[in-house]
This record gives C-alpha cells, sequence and structure tokens, in this order.
C-alpha cells in the first residue's frame, strides 16, 4: 500500500486540529482574561488570595484533596420570579383586574394560566411572587407593563439544579471563579461533598480544623479520613491549653496534659477552605442577591 | 493487504524474535513490577473507602496520594511502555527486520522505570503537579519523554529499513501513537507542569485533552493495532477488512481526538458542545472496530483455553464496552446524573486493566515464548491469570459503575442527605475491592512468569559465558550467546 504517507498527514492533520481546537483556542480565549465586575455593582471580581490561603491551596494540591472533592457547582437553569413590592395607589383588586386585561396579549400566552393561579387566592400581601418563569423575556415584558401601570415590581434571577438544592451555592460555577487558581482544582469524584463554596456554608476556622484532624467528631457519618499528621500532639506548656489547640472532647481527646495544636499547613489549609466562595451575581451566571429582595 | 508475515520463513523470523529479547525484557519486566505495584496502591486506596482511618496516620498513603499514583503507575508504569514492548515487536514482524539500534530500547526502558518511580514518588511525598493524569513533577516528566523518544528512534528506525516493503493496517495505528504521545505529553507539560501556568480553567480544558488524548485515543491506536496484528495471526484468518480498517482508523483519530470536555464544565459552551458531538460521533470507529473483530475471528477454529486468544479477544470487547461507557457519559442528558460519580472511574479502569492491560497480556504471551524460544515456565499460571483478571474486572467494573449510577441518582435527588448518597454506593465498592484483589492475583502470575523466564535465561546465560571462559578454545561462542553483543 502506497498510501502510508497520506496516513501519516491524516493523523498529524487530526491530533493538529484538536490541537488547535482545544489547546490553542482556550488558550487565545480565556488565557487573556482579566478581573470581571460584579453584577450591579462596581467590585471586581475574584479577589486574589492572599497569606496562609494562597499556600494552602498547595497543602490542597500537595494531599490531593481534589480526588474525592469537586469545587465546581451546576445548574439546570434559571428561575425568573417577578415580585410585586408595592401597589402604589392602586388595590389589590385593581392590579388583578390589571393583570387579567393583559392576558390578551399574545407573548404572555404561555403564563397566563400559572399568573391566574397565584393571584386567585392573594388577599394584597406584599411582597408577592406572581409570575415564575424560566423565560426572562416574558418576566421582563411583565414587569415592564405591571410598573407602567403605577405599581412597583421587580425581577428576581434564582438558579436552580440539585447541587443548589442542596446549598453547595447560589449560582453555577463560571470560568471568573478560577482565574487566580493555580493549579486549578476543579475535580473529577464527588466522594465528598462540593467545596465550592464551603468558605461560606462552614465559614468557622476552628470547624475547619476540628474537621480535619477528626473528620468525626463534627459530622458523626463522614467518610472522611482523617489528616492527623497535619497536627501535633504535645504536652501542655501550663495547666490550660494554649490558645490555638483544638476544643476537642471524648474519644478524640488527646491523653490528659496533652494537647492538639495545627501546624502551619494545617492552619493554611483551613485558610484557603475558608477562602473558597464563590457567590456573586456575574453577567454570565447572574442571581438576584437575597438581601436586596427586601422591600 | 499485507500477507502478513506468514510466509516468512523460520530463521528470518527467529532472527527478527532475537534482536527483540533484551529490550522486551527490559520494557514487560519493569511493566509487571509497576503493576504489582499500582495495584497494590490501588487496593491501599480501596480499603479507604470501608475503613477510612487505615493507614491515615501516613502522610505519604493518604486516599489524594495513594489514589493518583496507583492511577498512574498502572497508566505510565504498566501501560505504556508494555504497550511500547508490544509495539516494537509487531512493527520488527511485520517489516522482518530485526530490530535496529536493540540497545536503545533497553537504555530507554531503565529510564521510564527510573521516571516512574520519581513521578510515583513524587506523588508520595506531596510533588504531584494537581492536574489529573499529569501528576508526575518535572523531572519525571523529563525522563519519560526522553525515554520514548528514544523508543520512537529505535521503532522507527525498524520501520525505515524494513525489509517487506507493503504497509498493514497495524501500521497505521502504531504509527499514530508514535506521533501522539510526544506531541500530547510535550504539549500539556510544557503547559501545565511549568512555573508559569495558563491562566484559570484553560489548565483543566488542556489537563482534559491531554487525558482523554491519552488515555482513550493513544491507549486505543496501541491496543487496537496490536489486536488488528494478532487476531488474523492466531486465528490465521485475515483481518476483515483494511478498508474497513482504514475507516476505523481515520474515525478514531478524527473524533476522539476531540473528546474529552464534560458537558458541565466551567467553560466557554463551544468547549463542551464540540466535545459531545465528537464523542457522539466515535460511535462510528467504536461500531467498526467491534464488526472487524467480530468478522475477523467469528467461526475461527482456535481454542483459546486462557490463552493469548483469549486474552485479546477480550481486550476488544473491553474496549468496546468502555468505549460505549464513555460516549454514554458524555451525554449531557447521562452527564447530568453521572459526571462527579464513580461510574467515570469505572470506565477508565475498564479502559486501562479491561481493554488494553488484557491486549497486552496476550500479546505478551504470544511473544515471550517466541523471543525466549522456550515455553512459559508456568503456563498453568499464564491461564490463572486469564481467569482471575477476567472474574477480577468483572467484579471490580460492574459494582463500580452501578456505584455511580446509585450514587448520581442519590446525588440529582437534593432530598436525599449527601451522606446517605455516598453511603448508597459502598456496597458496591466492597465487591469491587474483590475484584481488584483478583486482578492482582493475576498480575502476580504474570510478573511471576516473567521474572522466572528472565532468570532461566539470564542463568543459562551466565552458564553458557562460564563455560566459554573455561573452554580451552574460544573459537566457537555458546549457541544463545549473540545477543550480549559479543
Amino acid at each position: 500500500m502506497k498510501n502510508g504517507i497520506a496516513i501519516f498527514i491524516a493523523a498529524i492533520v487530526a491530533l493538529g486540529a484538536s490541537w488547535c481546537g482545544l489547546v490553542l483556542a482556550p488558550s487565545l480565549q480565556l488565557g487573556p482574561a482579566r478581573l470581571t465586575t460584579v453584577l450591579n455593582s462596581t467590585d471586581t471580581y475574584p479577589l486574589q488570595r492572599t497569606g496562609e490561603a494562597s499556600l494552602g491551596l498547595q497543602v490542597y494540591r500537595a494531599n490531593g484533596c481534589a480526588a474525592c472533592h469537586t469545587e465546581q457547582v451546576r445548574q439546570d437553569g434559571i428561575a425568573v420570579e417577578v415580585m410585586l413590592t408595592s401597589l402604589g395607589t392602586s388595590k389589590a383588586e385593581d392590579f388583578k383586574a390589571f393583570v387579567q386585561s393583559l392576558f390578551i396579549l399574545p407573548e404572555l400566552a404561555p403564563v397566563t394560566n400559572t399568573i391566574a393561579d397565584s393571584l386567585q387566592a392573594w388577599n394584597g400581601d406584599l411582597p408577592k411572587i406572581f409570575l415564575v418563569t424560566g423565560d426572562k423575556a416574558i418576566a421582563d415584558e411583565m414587569v415592564q407593563r405591571v410598573n407602567a401601570a403605577g405599581v412597583k415590581s421587580q425581577l428576581r434571577i434564582a438558579p436552580s439544579g440539585p447541587d443548589l438544592a442542596r446549598g453547595w451555592g447560589t449560582r453555577r460555577s463560571v470560568a471568573a471563579d478560577f482565574l487566580y487558581d493555580q493549579p486549578v482544582q476543579l475535580g473529577s469524584l464527588r466522594a465528598g461533598p462540593d467545596l465550592a463554596n464551603i468558605g461560606i456554608r462552614q465559614p468557622d476556622a476552628n470547624w475547619q480544623m476540628l474537621h480535619l484532624y477528626a473528620p468525626k467528631s463534627v459530622v458523626p457519618n463522614s467518610t472522611m479520613p482523617s489528616f492527623k499528621y497535619l497536627f501535633a500532639v504535645r504536652k501542655m506548656a501550663g495547666a490550660a491549653p494554649s490558645p490555638d489547640a483544638l476544643a476537642l472532647s471524648g474519644e478524640f481527646a488527646p491523653p490528659a496534659g496533652f494537647e492538639v495544636v495545627p501546624t502551619a499547613a494545617a492552619r493554611e489549609l483551613a485558610a484557603y477552605l475558608l477562602s473558597l466562595n464563590a457567590n456573586v451575581p456575574l453577567y454570565e451566571a447572574p442571581f438576584t442577591p437575597v438581601t436586596s429582595a427586601k422591600p | 493487504m499485507n500477507p502478513n508475515e506468514n510466509k516468512s520463513s523460520a530463521s528470518g523470523s527467529s532472527e527478527v524474535d532475537a534482536s527483540l529479547r533484551v529490550p522486551l525484557l527490559a520494557l514487560f519486566g519493569g511493566a509487571a513490577v509497576w503493576l504489582v505495584v499500582g495495584l497494590v496502591l490501588g487496593l491501599i486506596a480501596g480499603i479507604k473507602f470501608h475503613a477510612p482511618e487505615f493507614l491515615s496516620a501516613c502522610p505519604l498513603l493518604t486516599y489524594g496520594r495513594v489514589a493518583p499514583a496507583a492511577n498512574d503507575a498502572v497508566l505510565y508504569g504498566f501501560c505504556i511502555p508494555a504497550g511500547l514492548g508490544v509495539m516494537l515487536w509487531v512493527l520488527a514482524r511485520l517489516s522482518r527486520m530485526p530490530l535496529v539500534l536493540p540497545m536503545v530500547p533497553v537504555v530507554a526502558a531503565n529510564l521510564w522505570n527510573l521516571g516512574v518511580l520519581i513521578g510515583t514518588g513524587g506523588i508520595l511525598i506531596g510533588e504531584s503537579t494537581g492536574q489529573p493524569w499529569l501528576e508526575y513533577p518535572r523531572a519525571a516528566a523529563v525522563i519519560l519523554f526522553a525515554a520514548f523518544l528514544l523508543i520512537a528512534v529505535s521503532a522507527a528506525g525498524t520501520f525505515g529499513w524494513r525489509r517487506e516493503r507493503s504497509l498493514y493496517p497495524s501500521h497505521w495505528f502504531l504509527f499514530a501513537a508514535l506521533l501522539w504521545f510526544p506531541w500530547i505529553y510535550a504539549t500539556a507539560n510544557l503547559l501545565l507542569n511549568t512555573v508559569w501556568l495558563p491562566r484559570g480553567v484553560v489548565q483543566p480544558v488542556i489537563g482534559w485533552w491531554f487525558a482523554n488524548n491519552l488515555i482513550f485515543v493513544w491507549l486505543a491506536l496501541v491496543g487496537i493495532g496490536s489486536a488488528f496484528y494478532f487476531l488474523p495471526k492466531i486465528s490465521g484468518r485475515p483481518l476483515v477488512s483494511s478498508g474497513y480498517a482504514l475507516f476505523a482508523f481515520l474515525s478514531l483519530v478524527f473524533f476522539g481526538a476531540w473528546c474529552g470536555i464534560p458537558a458541565s464544565a466551567p467553560v466557554p459552551a463551544w468547549l463542551p458542545t464540540a466535545s459531545v458531538f465528537a464523542a457522539l460521533l466515535t460511535i462510528v470507529p467504536i461500531v467498526a472496530i467491534a464488526i472487524i473483530t467480530v468478522k475477523t475471528v467469528w467461526g475461527a477454529r482456535v481454542s483459546c483455553q486462557g490463552g493469548p486468544f483469549c486474552f485479546i479477544k477480550l481486550g476488544v470487547l473491553c474496549f468496546v464496552v468502555s468505549g460505549l461507557m464513555y460516549v454514554a457519559a458524555a451525554c449531557p442528558q447521562a452527564s447530568r446524573v453521572l459526571e462527579f460519580t464513580w461510574f467515570g472511574v469505572a470506565q477508565t479502569q475498564l479502559q486501562l486493566l479491561g481493554f488494553f492491560a488484557m491486549i497486552v497480556f496476550g500479546a505478551a504471551y504470544e511473544i515471550l515464548p517466541k523471543i525466549m524460544g522456550a515455553q512459559l515456565p508456568f503456563p498453568k499460571l499464564a491461564k490463572l491469570h486469564f481467569f482471575a483478571t477476567l472474574l477480577g474486572v468483572l467484579l471490580f467494573i460492574i459494582p463500580l459503575a452501578l456505584a455511580g449510577v446509585a450514587q448520581g441518582r442519590a446525588l440529582a435527588n437534593p432530598a436525599i442527605a449527601f451522606a446517605d448518597a455516598s453511603h448508597a454506593g459502598l456496597m458496591f465498592l466492597r465487591v469491587s475491592t474483590t475484584g481488584q484483589l483478583l486482578i492482582l492475583v493475576g498480575a502476580l502470575c504474570f510478573a511471576l512468569n516473567i521474572f522466572v523466564m528472565t532468570m532461566k535465561w539470564k542463568l543459562a546465560l551466565l552458564k553458557s559465558l562460564v563455560a566459554a571462559v573455561k573452554a580451552p578454545l574460544p573459537e566457537a561462542p555458546a549457541p544463545g550467546d549473540s545477543e550480549v553483543k559479543a
């Protein structure tokens, strides 16, 4: 067969194409990425880790935490809610009648039933969410129409999905969340829970230390191995334990007269875990923070 | 279509085989040791899921270090060097040409083992790069890369000076593999294993590209390329057909190379979309390879009884299953449930231990008696190896995949607490540890056969040397002495 060269060239083209597509193109597209701005704010995102937290990422890497933990929250979609915050001068019955009159608009046809249902038993309590939809255009239209009639309503965006329902985050993880991570530790197996927002879920450094030293002392059915080698068991200097000693009790406590103190690596790892939070709204992953939704 | 070397004279092929004796013993011997090491480390990692406190006081053996060290020892320590050994033999046989520069692969094999040793040690002391499947620190990566190039030089030289000019389908697969590895390994290490990493999620994208091209494409190229040589050879029937094989080859390299980016990855949406599309198209080469294999071996009057033929047929079957699992897990709907679960682990392990290792075992049992000019020292252990590995792979992979499905379904339902979702898979994991143990038993049989074979050969060599020294007239070197570069 004389087509040996042709086949060799075909292999080069095949690998070269995937190299251009999956190595070169992402590097060109994402490599120059800079700080992004938090939605409806002038704050920049993400913050660069400093001090112990940035060293802690290396402890996380060295001990292979990513073998069991992901740092990536997924979402299935978004639910857009239209929330009525003020009726202005009109009454609840007027509002109902007004909304009824909008039902003839063809673009609202898919949601007329849900709106009618949610307003049926409403007695005028505020704030009132009267429309939940996956279609942002319809919600925008509704807010515009209603606000033009003199009442106040606002749009709220709530991402949805099992990861979010577990409280692992408020929105999906996006590229911007990992801008400063060296190396990025996405993980591929959830033998343990996701850690993308562990700094918000467990903001207590002492809890993190206890959990690293003896996971079962704070999570009784945990399957995490302990990381005792990140701690030192030493004799108490005086009658009272030193300030940074872990408050262990029962079967987890060290022998009398001894105390468990974290090493630098343990403190760094805990600081890194506390720095893990990816919960600001971004252009590519919008949501409405709960605080601003209060009337 | 290449007539293979069925017609080749006995003296020609024995000359070829003799030239491969030392290089292949070096490659297979090291690979067998690393396989045992990798499986033992994997077993330690597996036990930690039943007893989290098992060896937890030892920082070297914490799960996050042992698990990647085990995976890499199997992939880099066993699969790649053993695959290269098989590749050298197939290329030399097809070329009817003794290996060019036979000492270069021997040096390379030792270098390679040094690289894997440094890499494994590096992971265990916490010097891993943190990039999945690319954990080996810089020093190890440089050594592995150099060793690969040395072997590639020898392979390319043998091919360049070949006496049989016509090409055979295995050539395409094996040559593409020779091109593939340096390209992807150099790219991934230059970008992910230096001081200045690319920004943010560019790292995992390159990591996924690399892992897919190594574990899915490279292993498929070498494994299937070798199977397309051995299956017709053992069954005594021609490969059906060259045209199908070309189609399978081209669709594998063009579609397979684009897979690997998970559907939910936090990267611009076009990347996972391209990958999912490529994964769906990858069904084409998988089915083509299945059809070629079935048509080639169907009705072959060869009883295999746990021999090389069994190993290689089973290897191709595992390739098809693992490929289909890979495609299934890439579909967005399935990926929602199966991503981040044991299912992905099951698929990768099936690819490594079910598909690739099986083909390498079969090829080694076919090659070793030929290059040594002697039967296997323990043919019964080789048979035990087959059945232990078959049962081991079944017990290892199926429960792991089921655990993944159970875990994924539980995790998709937020009403089920996370701890309950994890515990749902524990019973399955327990069974899969038994499977790992059986695979280890098989690997020990393999290592023992190679070890004893090497020892016997070295003893014979020593005896002939002693005899040559004692002999009054040194005119005739003892038979079997020619390979010592005397």
